[in-house]
């Protein structure tokens, strides 16, 4: 049900896209007006959150300690995972960021009967760390591909990641790579949400959406790459035009752009408002973000609250004379 | 009170189902099963702790004796925490569900509920937050994974917050470090707004702020306790210890959990730091008044845990002492590391902590001064100021269990360790996925260590208590070591129930038994006055 919801949406989304691909009257809607709208509801959302999340203090300092404090000297502190520095904490937020060192250390935990009776094991389990970490990175390069759209001349970095990307030299235009792996990570990622039972369990239609839209976003670019071809040229003048703030449109660019771009503003004017965030909160975690030196550094809390306590006074004076038999030393006799 | 349960047999308790019943999480109502929840916070607690609600109450009746209006006591509640907190706004809106925390709790694998899921857990609060917080959840519902709060969602908030020991084990997984024991606290805070603590931490709470700890020991039964302990070890090793109390003017204060002052093995840890600091000639002094180092405020809210903090610097201040060594205990650590010094810093009036054995400077405590005595005992034992002798222990093989709080609040793993192999020739570590920061909670952590839900204690402590199983199979240990008196409560009746004939040990408890202190007789025992081994015959 919650599948099918999301999938209902995503293919409302596509009908309406196709619509405007196929309505010539619609194209500067749909090529121009939409994305600069979704362009700055992503990028204004996005700050607004960002903003929102910033505005709220921390008020206590609460690194979760991945390994060894820092103590003794002749004991091995775990610089990264327990971070006493501004470069521990930095080198720990970049192998989350980049690497997702904390879903590495995923396990799988089983139960079996065992000989003396049940016994729990825990073994590795890393496809999920796999299937992320080849999803967020082809998703990334597959965006900075795209930049040379926006770009003249295309930097030769960009025109280097290409030729990388699609080194395997299969088909005309050649393969890229990280179509491939985009594709299949992506289908990992919602095979596991529909068959394993616990994370189908948690599942909300919140989560299959943007699954969803990501992959017909994928698809109709590689659609768009090798079967329904576009007038590329058509379609650099608009995004250069779109990049310069001099919007133009083109005639004969072909649908299929039209039903592509629109499926990619869709998502980035979705992006502030779902758990798609998590982009720009893995940043603002205070469980990791934080330098791990509680002891050998006050933490200010700005709302440090006043709060009702029992003084020692009160304490001595309900207890002077049970204090006094017992021989310990009292303020006032 | 509601009669005694039966607890179900080990082998009952360890067929667990990892069936996700027929309905969806919102439409799955909480249960109530005798044994597996805590009693509700009793009138008199919450009265002398002026917290709201106060009444009798049981969590097994229909009627919960809710003052109207409280729904938006609750959303105000969340606003508020949602301005105060940014972790708990961020944990709010970046979970993706990946599953990653799922099987990580105790509580989840020992009972294949999947509401003990740390993910499912958050998302009962998550719900709501979005139901009133967002857009997305006002619009679009249950759509958007929203709800709104009633009654049965304030019910299964209790129940399955009050099921979470505050353990940070789902944090460590989390590619986003969302951390469910800081979601717990909040969801505790906004049950506390309208009165739904549980007796087991409301009790010790109150006991706490009026008589300075959890037992509710006076100042005359905490010296009482204490003299017996000192007849015992004079019996054991024919020295007297002179322990002073809210002595002024002594160099240290030492403070600990009230549970090592009152009842086995916790007493026996007790003496362990007796004799150490004795044979040491340590200038220190105990407190009637900071007499707990424990904090179960921290179980009820921020603000209580502070309340109850307070004592710790005062009395340090009032004795003018010039640092603070604190005792084994968890919980105790994740405050005293995390929290105390912002509630109630700058230690000032504090010097930052040096060994006068040893002349180390404890330069990683020198804001808050207060130091670990496993921090204290290591270093004395790599200067090699103390005369061991492990034979002494040669008949435990040891195992060491990490408490949650100093391994994922803290970071102390190896000191404790240092000290155990200086004390024991017999150390084996449990299984890699178990120890240290992926260490298994007792299952009794954050104020769940009752009696009444013992059936969800033995669930809780279960992968703990299998991975000391096969240590034990594989190496016959026999002796569980910690750092921490709830696990000194709680572990012994875990191994009893999963693993019968391990004991469980507080690590100073290892020290006092191998200390050789000057001028002492042959001892014949240990600290339980357990025969030592090979000292029957004539070797």
């Amino acid at each position: 049900m919650k599948v099918l919801f999301s999938f209902l949406a995503v293919i409302l989304i596509i009908l309406v896209a196709t619509m405007g691909a196929f309505i010539t009257n619609l194209h500067y809607v749909f090529g121009i007006i939409i994305p600069y709208l979704a362009f700055a509801m992503f990028v204004g959302g996005f700050i607004y959150r960002v903003v929102k999340w910033g505005r709220s203090p921390v008020p206590f300092r609460i690194p979760t300690t991945i390994g060894q404090q820092k103590s003794l000297p002749w004991i091995k502190q775990n610089k990264i995972e327990n971070p006493t520095s501004a470069f521990g904490v930095v080198v720990r937020m970049a192998m989350e960021v980049l690497f997702f060192r904390s879903l590495f250390r995923n396990t799988k935990t089983e139960l079996r009967e065992g000989q003396n009776g049940p016994e729990l094991a825990y073994g590795s389990a890393k496809w999920l760390w796999l299937g992320s970490l080849f999803f967020h990175w082809s998703f990334l390069i597959i965006i900075v591909r795209h930049l040379r759209f926006f770009l003249e001349p295309i930097p030769f970095a960009i025109q280097a990641l290409e030729s990388i990307d699609g080194i395997l030299q299969i088909g005309l235009p050649a393969i890229y790579l990280t179509d491939v792996f985009i594709l299949v990570a992506i289908t990992y990622l919602f095979l596991r949400r529909i068959v394993v039972p616990q994370v189908r369990y948690i599942s909300l239609p919140a989560d299959f959406f943007p699954l969803f839209m990501i992959m017909s976003i994928a698809i109709s670019g590689v659609l768009m790459r090798y079967f329904y071809k576009v007038d590329l040229v058509a379609v650099k003048q608009l995004t250069i035009g779109l990049a310069t703030f001099q919007p133009v449109l083109p005639t004969g660019i072909g649908p299929m752009f039209f039903i592509h771009i629109f499926l990619v503003s869709t998502l980035f004017a979705y992006f502030p408002t779902s758990k798609l965030m998590h982009m720009g909160g893995i940043f603002m975690s205070p469980t990791r973000n934080m330098i791990s030196n509680n002891r050998m550094v006050r933490h200010i809390n700005p709302w440090n609250p006043e709060v009702k306590v029992h003084t020692y006074e009160q304490y001595e004076d309900e207890f002077r004379d049970k204090m006094k038999k017992a021989g310990i030393p009292v303020e006032k006799e | 009170m509601a009669p005694k349960v039966k607890l179900p047999k080990p082998g009952e308790l360890s067929k667990i189902e990892f069936k996700n019943p027929a309905t969806d999480w919102m439409d799955t109502p909480v249960e109530f099963k005798p044994g597996t929840y805590c009693w509700g916070a009793k009138e008199k607690d919450l009265l002398t702790l002026g917290l709201p609600n106060p009444r009798q109450w049981s969590p097994a009746d229909e009627d919960w004796k809710i003052p109207d209006g409280w729904e938006s006591t609750i959303i105000e509640g969340i606003a508020e925490r949602l301005s105060k907190y940014r972790s708990f706004k961020v944990f709010m809106d970046i979970c993706v569900r990946c599953g990653a925390c799922a099987d990580k709790c105790h509580f989840y694998i020992a009972t294949g509920d999947p509401k003990n899921m740390p993910v499912l857990r958050a998302e009962l609060l998550r719900s709501v937050y979005k139901k009133y917080f967002t857009k997305s959840g006002k619009f679009l519902g249950r759509l958007a994974g929203a709800r709104e709060l009633n009654m049965d969602v304030l019910k299964e908030w209790w129940s399955y917050f009050f099921q979470c020991t505050e353990c940070r084990r789902c944090s460590v997984f989390c590619p986003y470090g969302i951390d469910q024991a800081e979601v717990t606290i909040i969801g505790r805070e906004l049950l506390n707004l309208v009165g739904l603590n549980i007796d087991w931490i409301a009790g010790p709470a109150a006991a706490c702020y009026m008589k300075g700890n959890h037992l509710g020991l006076e100042p005359h039964a905490i010296t009482g306790n204490i003299e017996s302990m000192v007849d015992d070890i004079e019996d054991i090793t024919g020295i007297r210890v002179n322990p002073t109390f809210n002595r002024k003017g002594a160099e240290i204060m030492f403070v600990t959990p009230s549970g090592d002052l009152l009842g086995e093995p916790g007493i026996q840890t007790c003496m362990g730091y007796l004799m150490l600091f004795h044979e040491l000639g340590l200038d220190y002094t105990w407190s009637t008044y900071a007499s707990e180092g424990g904090n179960f405020g921290f179980f009820t809210s921020n603000d209580m845990a502070k309340r109850l903090n307070y004592k710790i610097y005062a009395e340090a201040k009032r004795l003018g002492v010039k640092y603070i060594i604190g005792g084994e205990c968890g919980h105790m650590w994740r405050v005293l590391n995390q929290y105390m010094d912002t509630w109630h810093g700058p230690a000032d009036f504090l010097e930052v902590p040096v060994s006068p054995i040893t002349g180390t400077v404890f330069e990683n405590a020198k804001s808050t001064k207060m130091i670990h005595i496993s921090e204290f005992t290591a270093d004395l034992i790599k200067h090699k100021k103390l005369n061991l002798d492990p034979s002494r222990n040669d008949h435990l093989k040891v195992t060491y269990h990490d408490s949650c709080n100093p391994s994922r609040g803290m970071g102390l793993l190896d000191e404790p360790r240092e000290i155990i192999k200086a004390v024991c020739n017999n150390f084996y570590e449990m299984p890699e996925n178990t120890i240290r920061e992926k260490t298994f909670c007792c299952g009794s952590g954050s104020g769940l260590n009752a009696s009444e839900n013992m059936e969800q204690r033995m669930r809780g402590g279960f992968p703990r208590a299998n991975a000391v199983k096969y240590v034990r199979e594989k190496h016959g240990v026999n002796m569980l070591a910690n750092i921490c008196a709830v696990d000194r409560a709680a572990l012994p009746a875990l191994m009893d129930y999963w693993n019968p004939g391990v004991g469980v040990t507080g690590v100073t408890e290892l020290v006092g038994n191998a200390l050789v202190m000057k001028g002492e007789k042959e001892r014949t025992t240990n600290l339980r006055f357990e025969d030592l081994p090979g000292k029957g015959g004539n070797e």
